[in-house]
């Protein structure tokens, strides 16, 4: 029987963590993802599972202990918002180098800068397309709801354990401070030091044992020769993710003429504008992309033979809508809607804009 | 049934633990509901919102621009919120401190004189639970009892002595709201 609870996003993620079987989180508070700490810090896991649960000195240090805990080959994991994901890139580009599995959630604000507390979508780029330095990608996952909130640590840890990489949660600050239910179910337990051994023993530091090779791990690979072999690897295991780990979600795709694309609130927001679309007669769509990286490039080509125009709606400037105009390779037309700064678009002003687009304005 | 609320008021007059308490209620009565609260800078000692939606189908957007109900505390609330009533919608207000009341002909309005009535009562605290329940008046979208029950589910259990003095504040809601124009 699962349990069904009220709870914001920021705690429901919180939850999440415990019941997904964490051995550690490292945080430093910023809003608006400081409930996080909070909800760790009022439930104390590290009194019932054994969860560490530490404020660390600052964003630098949290993902730097993320980088230690995942090396033994345990289930650890940050969360911060804009401008602390921003300090914490060294790190995860150093994580994602030394092929360790952990979980990263951005509560995201407006920027650039310190910006402001208030939600948006404009850490995209940096969350898709590197953010950190080298030849390397995160696993990105774009939860739109508290219950995804609450579900996509275990998932988080479920890929990152099989690709050995960094996942990203890519949230933003309504769905952390929103309310809504939850069902939370089974917790998984915590790993075992034998199950660590059992299932990482081949990669992390748990100790190396007489009829085996030291575990050496480092992002640190000075000739050039092997760098780039060790980063073709990485790229081979990118494809593996892309071939199988693609999400994402249809609403009104079946008989639709017009699509929205958009992820997390902005997807909220496009689904009450789809409902007035259609209340007009307009047959209007959602896409949302569940994993930003790998993006679901396929899905949005194929539906772009059936509809005629899209509009990708984001709290940026314009940044996901690069990705819909190389998965539509151009052939048909794609607009841009975009808050930003903190503002949140009304459902009632995108399905304005879509009908402007659609009368060719 | 779909019913889109905003609650606006000052911060700590307990806007968003009334809309809490509301989503709560909603659940007990199994709909779907999603509250989404103003934060930040604008909430200490400014002015505070939430957006309580309940509803038979799942939530869309939990962000909106145009509401079924206002239910408004405050005179910069009205200056913002008024405008936000769909034609044909609902607001509801507490008069204190109210300079430029509404004056839209298109909508219901209602008034609630709650923070004078939870003076009477000797625990000024109640206010926001007799303004709940001057809402439940004209709006019973959830049943008394599973307001109880999300006030239950939304005090800790060392709180839970408080109850009967909610449910009553309720009722002193219940009973004084009135109408103001007829739409």
């Amino acid at each position: 029987m699962k349990e069904l609870k009220l709870m914001k996003g920021n705690e429901a993620f919180a939850e999440g963590t415990i019941r997904a079987g964490a051995d550690a989180y490292f945080g430093y508070p910023i809003t608006p993802q400081s409930e996080v700490l909070e909800y760790l810090m009022t439930v104390r896991p590290y009194e019932t599972t054994g969860m560490v649960v530490l404020q660390a000195e600052s964003e630098i240090a949290a993902i730097n202990m993320v980088y230690g805990g995942a090396c033994c080959g345990k289930r650890v994991l940050t969360s911060s918002s804009s401008p602390g994901i921003s300090l914490k890139q060294e790190g995860i580009s150093y994580l994602a180098g030394a092929e360790l599995p952990c979980v990263i959630l951005n509560v995201v604000r407006g920027g650039p800068g310190l910006g402001t507390i208030q939600p948006s979508q404009s850490d995209y780029f940096q969350s898709v397309k590197g953010g950190g330095h080298g030849d390397y990608k995160c696993i990105v996952l774009a939860p739109s709801s508290v219950q995804e909130m609450y579900d996509f640590p275990k998932l988080g840890f479920e890929l990152a354990f099989k690709y050995r990489n960094p996942v990203l949660i890519l949230s933003d600050g309504i769905i952390g401070q929103m309310m809504e239910k939850v069902y939370l179910d089974e917790s998984t337990p915590r790993w075992t030091e034998e199950e660590i051994i059992k299932n990482n023993s081949d990669w992390a530091t748990t100790g190396k044992t007489s009829d085996r090779e030291r575990n050496i791990i480092t992002s640190l690979i000075l000739e050039a020769a092997i760098q780039e072999k060790h980063v073709i690897k990485l790229y081979e295991k990118y494809k593996v993710i892309e071939d199988n780990e693609i999400r994402y979600e249809k609403f009104q795709c079946d008989d639709a003429e017009y699509l929205f694309v958009a992820y997390g609130s902005s997807a909220r927001v496009c689904q009450k504008s789809v409902q007035l679309l259609r209340e007009k007669g307009i047959k209007a769509g959602l896409l949302r992309p569940i994993t930003l990286s790998p993006y679901p490039k396929k899905a949005i080509k194929d539906l772009s033979k059936q509809v005629k125009s899209i509009v990708v709606v984001e709290m940026s400037m314009g940044q996901m809508v690069e990705d819909v105009m190389l998965s539509v390779e151009c052939k048909i037309p794609v607009n841009h809607f975009g808050r930003t700064g903190g503002v949140i678009p009304s459902p009632n002003e995108v399905a304005d804009f879509m009908m402007k687009k659609i009368k060719g304005e | 049934m779909n019913e889109e609320i905003i609650i606006a008021g000052f911060g700590g007059q307990g806007v968003l633990s009334m809309g809490k308490i509301l989503a709560y209620s909603g659940i007990m009565q199994d709909k779907e509901v999603s509250w989404m609260p103003s934060y930040g800078p604008e909430m200490r000692g400014g002015t505070a919102n939430v957006t309580v939606i309940i509803s038979d189908e799942k939530v869309s957007s939990p962000v909106l621009n145009e509401f079924d109900t206002a239910i408004i505390l405050n005179q910069q609330s009205m200056d913002k919120f008024e405008k936000s009533v769909k034609t044909g919608g609902i607001l509801i207000y507490d008069g204190n401190g109210i300079t430029r009341h509404p004056k839209r002909k298109d909508i219901t309005i209602y008034r609630i004189d709650a923070a004078e009535k939870a003076a009477e009562t000797g625990v000024t605290k109640v206010f926001n639970m007799i303004v709940l329940g001057a809402y439940l008046k004209i709006k019973p979208i959830v049943k008394l009892e599973n307001v109880i029950n999300g006030i239950k589910k939304s005090l800790p259990e060392r709180h839970h002595n408080l109850i009967p003095l909610n449910e009553k504040a309720l009722k002193i809601g219940m009973e004084n709201i009135y109408l103001v124009n007829i739409n």
